[in-house]
């Protein structure tokens, strides 16, 4: 090992007096400003430490000079954020939805309350603008209704929902009637789907629509009425209009007689406060349906 | 010689008596690459699906939820992984002139032993077995197998530390020793599981509700301060120095560097659980041990950087060494947004936002992927005998595409992170929420693109390299004349 410190040429800095496969190491002291850097990050910390909650106890622990906690955090801006509101929501509470629609400014309040939870709530199903999406969702902004389209009927399917598991969820069952154990064979359940093309005027076997109008009378009618009208008592979709919910062409007719799809929409009640489902039933019925 | 450049060459004589194992460095680097390309075609797969969802190809084994875990594994384990173990028993035996403790049979039961954890892992991911851990997703049988590989790593390095010929252990084993130490020990810890049965792959975690949140996020943030940092800044001490051919900046700072890292980064991981169920107290503590990591993690940057002093030239005409200083660029930067973005205020914007992934592919792309590349450049020459790599203008584009790459990537994700977290928290003037979940991923779409595009681009990148390194080994290019020809940076855009 040399006696005298080796110098870099480049630098002039001292080299360490060991090297590894070639690589040897400057002897330069430390930047400053990366030690001054460190210990004001250091500093900082400890301040921190004194002021927020920093130290685990038995039973506890200690809670900063500062007294914050992120619970008290959430639970102020809550706080502040219901403050703002308040005046409008406890109005909501008490007030009928007929009596909110005839208040503009609580109306106005309301739909776009309405409009923010459907958002978070409803578009992933019924789409944006609740246009309906394939497969069964159907779509709030037209006057084709299901259940029904007034401000109490729109509000009752939101609280129970629609084949929701639930006792007093709104509930009804399409029969299967195809298949080995169906009352109806694969050419019966095709005169059928041809008279119900009928109603839309878009069948084209008169024969079958005249063999289907006799089984329609006895197997369909009680609930989807005898000119395919519909029942919203009963949840019965209407037949004789250009609304499908699963498609309205032969085929799909056709599949919805022999196996039927039957949709599920959640029960909203308990889930979403008192005032949200009434905003958002106040939403839904301002979509251009409403009754 | 009163008068030193910095280096010392080996004299043949002294290198000629160890017996080096080249073999398995071989092995393993050329693992670093297949790898290295089936994770970046994985990425690029799974950002076109965030863009294009119907590319989950309404099949369970190609959905997002199984390929994101299979795309982060194979970035960190596999990827980086063999690059580490390729670099550390390169860097151990040279550094401490001695060949490989156990022989090579135990070095190839290491290599075969770690590829088969990555396969055994893999089809997990694929397969829907997983045990929900973030970094930590194989389940229990892949666990055991894993530990068993790990401890034989070590007592190989250690033992060849032990049978070392030189009287200091040089700086970069510190970090590869910690690296495998650390990780030993928060994979038994975190992967603390009973299995449901001896034949079936179920197990239940040990820890249960906030506490296995926490042994997770220690786990998670150290797999990236013990694996993707202490590891990679191990290749860096070696591989810069010896590029550059200059002398390390400072022996100081890497000590206290070394030390004040190890010793912080372990604290820091509540800082991924701020506004959780996690108490205040360890919120705070998280927070303070990583704003206390910024320096000890940029002592790295500036003794990487530093080292370049008085050959600073060499960058204009050594892509090579333009891959491991640009590296270490990304390093610095990625270890000044983490503790910026562990500070509270600063998280309940960017937690859970794509500003998080645009931060940790600031240090996977950045620092990661290109000291790795850079030290498999540096590498495969001399493990195959050849003078040079077979083209230093190919290494010149692989950098300039994968830079452009990286560019895209975080710059998409900067904005579409900081944009998704200022929708989520946006209301109106009557209290609402402005926007709905939904309207965010729609307004994310675009980035969602462009950070594709910067995959497609890094991807590209490591093909080019693939090809640079395969004409490389498979040598007898004619075209010596250019392999000897440096090119100016800047040279590939002309």
């Amino acid at each position: 090992m040399p006696t005298k410190a080796e110098k870099d040429a480049l630098t002039g800095t001292e080299l360490r007096d060991h090297e590894w496969d070639g690589i040897q190491e400057l002897d330069t002291p430390l930047p400053k400003w990366w030690l001054y850097v460190f210990w004001a990050a250091v500093l900082w910390s400890a301040i921190y430490f004194v002021l927020y909650p920093s130290v685990p106890g038995i039973s506890g622990y200690f809670k900063g000079v500062l007294g914050w906690s992120s619970r008290t955090q959430i639970e102020e801006t809550l706080a502040e954020a219901r403050k703002g509101q308040a005046k409008y929501l406890d109005r909501i509470r008490t007030t009928s939805l007929e009596d909110i629609r005839r208040d503009r400014a609580l109306l106005t309040f309301a739909i776009a309350g309405g409009k923010a939870s459907f958002a978070q709530n409803c578009l992933p199903c019924h789409g944006p603008g609740a246009v309906g999406r394939k497969g069964g969702y159907p779509s709030l902004a037209d006057d084709a209704w299901l259940w029904g389209g007034t401000l109490a009927a729109i509000h009752k399917t939101l609280e129970v929902g629609i084949r929701a598991g639930t006792e007093d969820t709104r509930t009804n069952t399409m029969p299967t009637f195809g298949g080995p154990d169906g009352p109806l064979k694969p050419a019966q359940i095709d005169d059928v789907a041809e008279f119900v093309l009928s109603l839309t005027k878009r069948s084209t076997d008169a024969e079958a629509v005249t063999r289907g109008a006799k089984i329609y009378a006895d197997q369909c009618a009680a609930c989807h009425g005898k000119a395919g009208e519909g029942n919203q008592e009963l949840g019965a979709p209407t037949l004789n209009d250009q609304i499908w919910l699963y498609g309205g062409n032969k085929t799909a007719i056709v599949a919805q007689i022999t196996k039927p799809t039957m949709g599920v929409m959640p029960n909203w009640g308990g889930r979403l406060d008192a005032e949200t489902l009434k905003m958002l039933t106040l939403y839904v019925h301002s979509l251009g349906g409403g009754k | 010689m009163t008068v030193a450049t910095g280096t010392v060459e080996t004299a043949p004589e002294r290198a000629a008596t160890v017996d080096y194992n080249m073999d398995v460095v071989r092995q393993f680097t050329i693992a670093t690459m297949f790898w290295g390309v089936a994770a970046f075609l994985v990425g690029v797969f799974i950002a076109l699906q965030l863009a294009f969802p119907m590319l989950n190809l309404d099949l369970p084994w190609t959905t997002f939820g199984r390929l994101r875990p299979l795309h982060t594994s194979a970035a960190i384990f596999a990827f980086g992984g063999n690059a580490l173990i390729a670099t550390s028993l390169y860097v151990v035996q040279r550094t401490c002139r001695a060949s490989l403790w156990g022989g090579p049979a135990l070095a190839s039961f290491l290599f075969w032993g770690y590829q088969f954890f990555i396969v055994l892992a893999g089809t997990g991911y694929v397969l829907g077995i997983t045990q929900s851990k973030e970094y930590a997703e194989p389940e229990w049988y892949v666990d055991l197998w894993l530990t068993v590989i790990w401890v034989l790593y070590l007592v190989i390095y250690l033992g060849t530390i032990m049978r070392r010929k030189e009287p200091h252990i040089y700086v970069a084993n510190w970090f590869y020793l910690a690296f495998i130490v650390t990780i030993a020990m928060l994979h038994v810890v975190n992967n603390l599981a009973v299995p449901v049965s001896w034949f079936g792959t179920k197990s239940y975690i040990l820890w249960s509700g906030v506490q296995d949140a926490l042994t997770q996020w220690w786990y998670g943030h150290n797999a990236v301060g013990f694996f993707l940092t202490a590891g990679f800044l191990g290749i860096m001490y070696y591989f810069i120095p010896k590029r550059a051919n200059r002398p390390v900046y400072s022996y100081r700072l890497s000590i206290v560097h070394f030390w004040s890292l190890i010793f912080i980064y372990i604290w820091a991981g509540p800082h991924h659980l701020h506004y959780t169920a996690l108490p205040d107290w360890a919120q705070s503590l998280g927070m303070m041990f990583s704003v206390m990591l910024w320096m000890p993690s940029w002592g790295g940057m500036i003794n990487g950087l530093m080292t370049l002093s008085g050959a600073w030239d060499k960058l204009r005409t050594d892509p090579v060494l333009r891959f491991l200083v640009v590296a270490v660029g990304f390093y610095g930067m990625s270890t000044f947004e983490g503790p910026v973005m562990s500070i509270k205020p600063v998280n309940a914007l960017s937690h859970y936002t794509d500003w998080t992934i645009g931060h940790v592919h600031s240090g996977a792309l950045g620092w990661v992927a290109f000291i790795s590349f850079g030290a498999v450049y540096f590498l495969v020459p001399k493990l195959w005998n050849r003078r040079e790599l077979f083209s230093l203008r190919l290494v010149s584009y692989h950098f300039w595409i994968a830079t452009l790459g990286i560019v895209l990537y975080i710059t998409s994700m900067w904005i579409s992170g900081i944009m998704q977290g200022l929708m989520w928290r946006a209301y109106n003037d009557l209290g609402f929420l402005q926007y709905s979940f939904v309207e965010t991923v729609e307004a994310m779409h675009p980035y969602y693109v462009i950070r594709a595009l910067g995959g497609i681009l890094f991807l590209s990148g490591a093909l080019i390299m693939v090809y640079n390194l395969y004409r490389t080994v498979k040598g007898n290019y004619a075209d010596v004349a250019e392999t000897a020809e440096l090119v100016p940076a800047g040279a590939a855009a002309e």
